[in-house]
């Protein structure tokens, strides 16, 4: 095989199982692969959360859990909340931690993914594996403590009075809306603070008016008092607000409107949907092109 | 395997020789690939400069870590990278890895590559061996079914046992290197890219790691590994290459590339120290040289015929019975010879100031093929003996014929019969 007559070698054949190396990928070509990554990862900060403190998961929930304390008090007590007189602010003390409890996912989800891949260097730097499973995995940690918190969301729920419903059934198709805009804001704040280091700061703000702007303290029945029919198509334009409400709505009681019935019909939740959608395909767009130079970029 | 052996030669003529393959077909074929990474002036930009100032182009430089290289590394072969911090050499590696992606050129292999080029990647300091293990595998793309058949495996080889449920965090950093080589040893790629780390750990330990190495060779593994270790190149590798600011600087036979690495490194070879001149005597060596039986003056010689190491004192005072001494070394600095006067003849004579004297030792040539330096030296006899002069590594000589291996070709008689 040697040869001294050429400046370069001919290349030998290589064995028929050979294939090219590609550069790094959001997702790589091992499905299996790419799953058992981002589950592991999930896990793994879970368990650290765990079993990382003496309280353990318990400090995962104070935070929601002290928030809903504050603003409950304040606003049954102090504020102008009162259920008797509005049908819709019944059990307003549930439909209140059922809406924290979702910010809670989203805000877990976000804000944790904006560092992420950053955060995780030294991975990145040395391992060959699908770029995407970094922030999948943050949005994955995220639904194991929705997942948890929406247990005692339940039980808080059954013990001021409400009754299972057949609307429970929607609760999945719900959460999943939640968990594709979540998933879609990740991809695309991860892989943008690569860049621009001064994400993280303007998510933080741009997350706290989408707490204010959303259906979180204040009943929807506020909201369309106060808003014009313009304005309030704007409002049910942010995601969350359209499933805020639903949540509320499916979970919690029929005595405040579904998202469909706040604007008059369904089709007019058109515009929020879309944004769902548009989000996630701007974020997978987004990372997949930053995927490949990730590494060398960090 | 046996090490491939070549001729030393003094230029690196064997490079194009050296590129083609030892036998068998590659495993990993690359094929003008290079590499540019952009640096930018600015580390980070922010989002509001770029809101701000949509139409500024970011100033960069270019840096070409990997620069239009070609090879191919065969099945079963231990392939070592080498060259100075910023050469490229982990570049290359991380390309391969599929880490980085080329701009130019290809790269393919044959065979499953491990995911892993750097011992420990992804430990948690906060779980324990048990949890790590377990993780790290999963990372390898080992099922978790698998990695847990596998575990108590990996923890005897680190000798871990009863430290299994102790999180890395209170483990010393000798007992992390141990399970990190564990880990990564357990895999069952094919191909594994193995950056910087060999041996590691105490003695026994890394004895451990050197029969897994060669465990791993037998098996016909195919092994890339980047090292600043000349000792584990020379050890292991059927080849390497010498990487220079991107380029290839030089392919062959790990010994030579060592060499060449250390001139690279130290612009001289390791133990060369700057001429030592004994000034205050007055004392000179002029002149040295290897001489073959005939007395003619060679740089060059064959095994077998008799090899003398000579030189010329010039001294520069009175010396009573003084001792000589030519030091004999390989390029890498390993002392084969010192032969002394004082050892050999019983009284070397009295010299006065301003004479010259020639010194000559001959010894059998049972070199194995390399280059060799002479170091000569003179100096005042008795204890706590003062050096007078010396010179490190004043002339070399290559020596030419067969190897079996070792550092010397000692005559051997063999004998084999029935017992």
């Amino acid at each position: 095989m040697s040869t001294s007559s050429g400046v370069r070698l001919p290349v030998p054949r290589l064995a028929p199982s050979s294939h090219r190396v590609h550069g790094p990928s959001a997702l790589g070509s091992d499905l299996h692969r790419f799953w058992s990554l981002t589950f592991t990862l999930a896990r793994t900060e879970f368990k650290l959360r765990f079993y990382g403190s003496v309280l353990g998961y318990v400090w995962t929930l104070v935070r929601p859990l002290l928030l809903f304390g504050v603003l409950w008090v304040f606003f049954t007590k102090v504020g102008h909340v009162n259920s008797q007189k509005d049908p819709g602010e019944k059990f307003y003390g549930a439909q209140l931690l059922g809406s924290i409890v979702l910010f809670t996912f989203f805000a877990e989800a976000t804000t944790g993914a904006v560092r992420s891949v950053v955060d995780r260097e030294n991975l990145v730097r040395k391992i060959h594996f699908p770029r995407l499973v970094i922030p999948l995995s943050v949005v994955l940690l995220a639904l194991f403590n929705l997942g948890l918190n929406l247990i005692v969301v339940a039980v808080f729920a059954l013990s001021a009075g409400v009754h299972p419903m057949l609307s429970w059934l929607e609760l999945p198709l719900i959460i999943a809306a939640l968990i594709v805009f979540a998933t879609g804001m990740a991809m695309l704040l991860s892989a943008m603070f690569v860049h621009f280091r001064d994400i993280q700061p303007i998510w933080e703000v741009l997350s706290q008016i989408l707490f204010y702007a959303s259906p979180v303290i204040i009943s929807i029945q506020t909201v369309i008092l106060r808003l014009s029919p313009t304005m309030l198509h704007v409002y049910m334009l942010n995601p969350l607000a359209v499933i805020f409400q639903q949540f509320r709505h499916a979970m919690i009681t029929n005595a405040t409107p579904s998202a469909g019935a706040v604007l008059g019909s369904w089709s007019s939740l058109v515009g929020a949907l879309a944004i769902v959608v548009a989000i996630f395909a701007i974020g997978f767009a987004v990372f997949n092109r930053a995927a490949a130079r990730i590494a060398e970029n960090l | 395997m046996p090490l491939s052996t070549t001729a030393i030669t003094d230029a690196p003529a064997s490079t194009q020789a050296m590129t083609a393959l030892p036998g068998g077909p590659p495993a990993i074929s690359i094929d003008a690939v290079s590499k540019t990474f952009r640096l930018p002036h600015q580390q980070y930009s922010t989002l509001k400069e770029r809101v701000l100032h949509p139409m500024r182009s970011t100033d960069y430089d270019e840096l070409h870590a990997v620069k239009d290289i070609s090879l191919q590394i065969a099945q079963g072969e231990f392939f070592g990278i080498v060259g100075r911090n910023g050469s490229g050499k982990s570049t290359l590696l991380k390309c391969i890895a599929g880490i980085y992606g080329v701009d130019q050129g290809r790269i393919s292999i044959a065979g499953r590559l491990s995911p892993f080029i750097e011992l420990g990647v992804g430990f948690n300091m906060d779980l324990t061996a048990r949890d790590n293990v377990l993780i790290n595998a999963i990372m390898l793309g080992i099922s978790r079914r698998q990695a847990r058949a596998r575990f108590d495996e990996v923890i005897a080889f680190a000798e871990l046992e009863e430290f299994v449920d102790l999180k890395l965090k209170n483990y010393s950093s000798g007992m992390l290197v141990r399970l990190a080589f564990a880990t990564a040893i357990q895999v069952d790629a094919e191909i594994l890219l193995i950056d910087e780390v060999l041996a590691v750990g105490d003695a026994a330990f890394q004895q451990k790691c050197f029969e897994q190495f060669f465990r791993l060779k037998r098996e016909g593994k195919t092994i890339v590994f980047v090292s600043h270790d000349m000792y584990s190149v020379e050890r292991f590798c059927n080849r390497a290459m010498l990487m220079e600011r991107g380029d290839m600087v030089q392919i062959g036979d790990p010994r030579t590339i060592g060499r060449a690495y250390h001139k690279l490194n130290f612009g001289q070879l390791p133990h060369e120290a700057p001429t030592v001149a004994q000034a205050e005597s007055g004392t000179s060596i002029a002149d040295a040289w290897f001489a073959s039986t005939t007395g003619e003056r060679v740089t060059s010689a064959s095994q077998e015929d008799a090899l003398s190491m000579c030189f010329e004192v010039r001294f520069g005072e009175d010396v009573e019975n003084p001792v000589f001494a030519a030091t004999l070394r390989t390029e890498l600095g390993h002392t084969i010879v010192v032969a002394r006067s004082d050892q050999h003849a019983a009284s070397s004579g009295s010299f006065k100031a301003g004479e010259s004297v020639l010194a000559s030792f001959a010894i059998p040539n049972w070199l194995t093929p390399s280059r060799y330096l002479l170091t000569p030296s003179v100096a005042r006899e008795g204890t706590g003996e003062r050096t007078l002069a010396l010179v490190e590594d004043m002339t070399s000589v290559v020596v030419h014929g067969t190897t079996s291996g070792g550092i010397l070709e000692l005559p051997v008689h063999v004998k084999i019969e029935r017992a």
